[in-house]
């Protein structure tokens, strides 16, 4: 068991003949993933590593494949629309990795996805793994084992961060799922939050966050009141200068709001171990889960 | 992204939000043109640089004040002479100050009112937001810690747009008598298709006025753009001043690298927002200060990484430098021979320590071990970071 994806995920990439889309495309196969489809406009009819058949549109992939869930390496200018194609096609699940989609092309997909069925990951987000079954998107999969912690972080080496010092202590993860550093995306922490604490084969979660927005807050209070599993949580940008963009498009502490000393108190006010440093997330775990 | 005054001033007129006549000038004679062409006005000459604080600041040639009231052209000729070419400095540009290379001439209108409206996009919810309050002229973090039931919110639905009722219930919110109903909603409806055609995360109207002569307008507004839409924006682009930013970053952007230059002495180069600005944290949690925030992201080349370490190493400040990587996309391989590149076009005066993990670590640290660089190694983050606050000490 696990969230998300598994042995049964039937995988299309979007913008599979490109340079990064070929290049994950081929290391998501070679973990193990089943990469059913690819899509490139104009590229209908050509085959990826001599298997994979390549479609002109989502919906011709969905019927000739049945595949379940899409990942996208579409440039920042057709992103939003490549993820609205999805959704209208019916992909249960939608992972974006692309970094740099316009704040009001995601206004608008958040828009369409709240009147659909599908879930998206993303954008800006280096995707989502369940060690041994499936891995959709860019982090090094050697690192992470399969076992019963789950991560989930809006950045990317952040939890590449994570996911090694648990290996590394001997704790493997169930799932992974990085949400992306944007102001509008897919899926909250809430959001996944909530699918750690149903699902029984994870039995603890680390929660990454940084700086601006009020995700982490939101995630935080509904731990403290609903979650019985043991958390810990790190919260990134305690030294970013207000009113600075921190690389993520999302990383601003603004009107005073955002920053990561509330983040920190929203989180210990909810029982969760927070990790002094980013060398401490594991540790700050396993700290919990002794504390019962 | 900022812009200058008189350049927020140009894209209000170009979508026709109502605000004060007047034009930019590059010379006093400009100014005086100006000036003469808004005869009989009372006139504002404003110095223009990005920094706040103008009116108090003070001209490294003596001249007291970089916004100043006059009523005839030949004062705003001297008052324009007194400004251009001159360094400014105010609170926020520091003691090196700023050069005016352009003043504004606009009309000085006689307030009746002050009120406050932005608009910017909402994360909670993923939709825009109009916020509007009766007290303008003032800091409106302070009236929303103080008096937050003077501070108003309309959201606005992403695929509906600002509608006419909406605009209507924002004007009697603010308090706007019925003569300026029309003006007013058409002013708050152009002013939300600027926002939504210019890609603008934030647009504050700050203050709104009421004029005695009974006009309502937007006499100051500040525009934050949303760098990811400005692909489709050269028009804005094209307002980019690098004068006014801190030549570091001027230097990094044209290697499309992520940096933010900071005041401390150990400087970083690391992969990931989310680890750049954990590994600024740690460094600051054992003792010592960062000099920057380095992204260099998770496509860049040897080339982009040795331009990003001779950065780092021409910030004089700097005393050591800490490499912190954990491949995923960006290989470490690329990240050390980076190192070793940059080290071979500027010599290394300072120390180096380095923290590789991930995708192709093996290569990359054994490219480095072979390169014969001076340089610590480190286990891992917290080692790394506790290395070069010592080294750095």
């Amino acid at each position: 068991m696990s969230i998300l994806v598994d042995k049964n995920t039937r995988l299309l990439v979007q913008g599979i003949t490109g340079k990064s889309g070929g290049f994950h495309a081929k290391s998501c196969m070679d973990y193990g993933t089943n990469v059913v489809a690819g899509v490139t406009p104009g590229r209908g009819g050509e085959t990826f590593e001599s298997k994979v058949p390549v479609y002109d549109t989502v919906m011709e992939a969905r019927a000739q494949t049945g595949c379940n869930a899409t990942m996208i390496f579409v440039p920042p200018p057709g992103a939003a629309d490549s993820i609205l194609e999805a959704i209208d096609a019916g992909i249960e699940l939608v992972v974006c990795i692309t970094e740099g989609i316009p704040v009001i092309d995601m206004m608008r997909v958040k828009a369409a996805l709240q009147k659909s069925s599908s879930r998206l990951i993303g954008p800006n987000c280096p995707g989502i793994i369940t060690p041994g079954a499936c891995k959709i998107g860019i982090m090094p999969g050697y690192i992470h084992n399969p076992g019963k912690v789950g991560v989930v972080s809006r950045s990317g080496t952040l939890t590449y961060e994570a996911v090694w010092q648990l290996s590394s202590r001997g704790h493997g993860q169930s799932t992974c799922v990085g949400i992306g550093g944007d102001p509008i995306n897919g899926t909250s922490h809430l959001d996944v939050v909530k699918m750690f604490n149903d699902d029984p084969n994870t039995e603890a979660f680390i929660m990454i966050g940084e700086i601006g927005g009020s995700a982490e807050e939101e995630a935080a209070e509904w731990i403290g009141k609903n979650c019985k599993k043991p958390v810990a949580g790190f919260i990134a940008g305690a030294t970013a200068p207000p009113g600075r963009r921190m690389g993520h498009a999302g990383a601003i502490v603004s009107g005073g709001q955002g920053t990561a000393q509330g983040k920190i108190e929203a989180l210990q006010a909810a029982g969760i171990e927070v990790a002094a440093t980013p060398a401490d997330m594991a540790d700050a775990l396993l700290r919990r889960m002794k504390r019962g | 992204m900022n812009i200058h005054e008189y350049q927020a001033k140009e894209l209000l007129d170009k979508y026709g939000v109502a605000n004060s006549s007047g034009g930019v000038a590059s010379t006093p004679e400009e100014a005086e043109r100006i000036a003469t062409s808004l005869s009989g006005k009372n006139l504002v000459v404003k110095a223009q640089v990005h920094a706040g604080g103008r009116g108090k600041g003070s001209f490294k040639n003596g001249f007291k004040g970089g916004v100043h009231l006059c009523k005839t052209p030949a004062e705003a000729l001297d008052l324009a002479s007194k400004m251009l070419g001159q360094t400014l400095v105010t609170h926020q540009t520091g003691a090196d100050g700023r050069l005016v290379r352009k003043v504004l001439i606009a009309e000085s209108v006689e307030i009746e009112k002050e009120l406050y409206i932005a608009i910017l996009i909402d994360r909670a919810t993923s939709a825009p937001v109009v916020v509007a309050s009766t007290e303008g002229g003032m800091d409106i973090e302070a009236v929303a810690e103080k008096t937050p039931e003077k501070i108003h919110h309309i959201a606005i639905d992403p695929l509906l747009g600002l509608q006419p009722y909406q605009s209507r219930k924002l004007a009697k919110l603010l308090g706007i008598p019925a003569t300026l109903l029309k003006p007013a909603c058409a002013l708050f409806e152009n002013l939300y298709r600027l926002f939504i055609a210019c890609d603008c995360s934030m647009v504050e109207v700050n203050p709104l006025v009421i004029t005695k002569s009974g006009d309502i307008r937007a006499l100051d507004a500040k525009f934050n753009f949303d760098d990811n839409a400005l692909f489709r924006h050269p028009d804005i682009l094209a307002y980019r001043d690098t004068a006014e930013e801190d030549p570091r970053e001027v230097e990094a952007s044209k290697s499309n690298l992520n940096y933010i230059g900071l005041d401390g002495n150990i400087a970083c180069l690391v992969n990931g927002a989310g680890l750049a600005m954990a590994t600024m944290d740690i460094i600051k949690h054992c003792g010592g200060e960062p000099a920057n925030f380095l992204d260099v992201g998770g496509g860049a080349n040897e080339q982009q990484v040795t331009e990003a370490f001779k950065i780092l190493i021409s910030d004089k400040k700097v005393k050591a430098i800490l490499v912190n990587i954990f491949g995923g996309i960006m290989k470490c391989d690329i990240i050390a021979q980076g190192i070793i590149n940059a080290s071979k076009a500027v010599s290394l005066p300072i120390p180096l320590v380095v923290r590789l993990e991930g995708t192709n670590v093996d290569a990359g640290r054994k490219l480095l071990a072979e390169s014969g660089l001076e340089l610590t190694t480190a286990t891992d983050i917290a080692d790394a970071a506790k290395k070069v606050v010592a080294a750095a000490a």
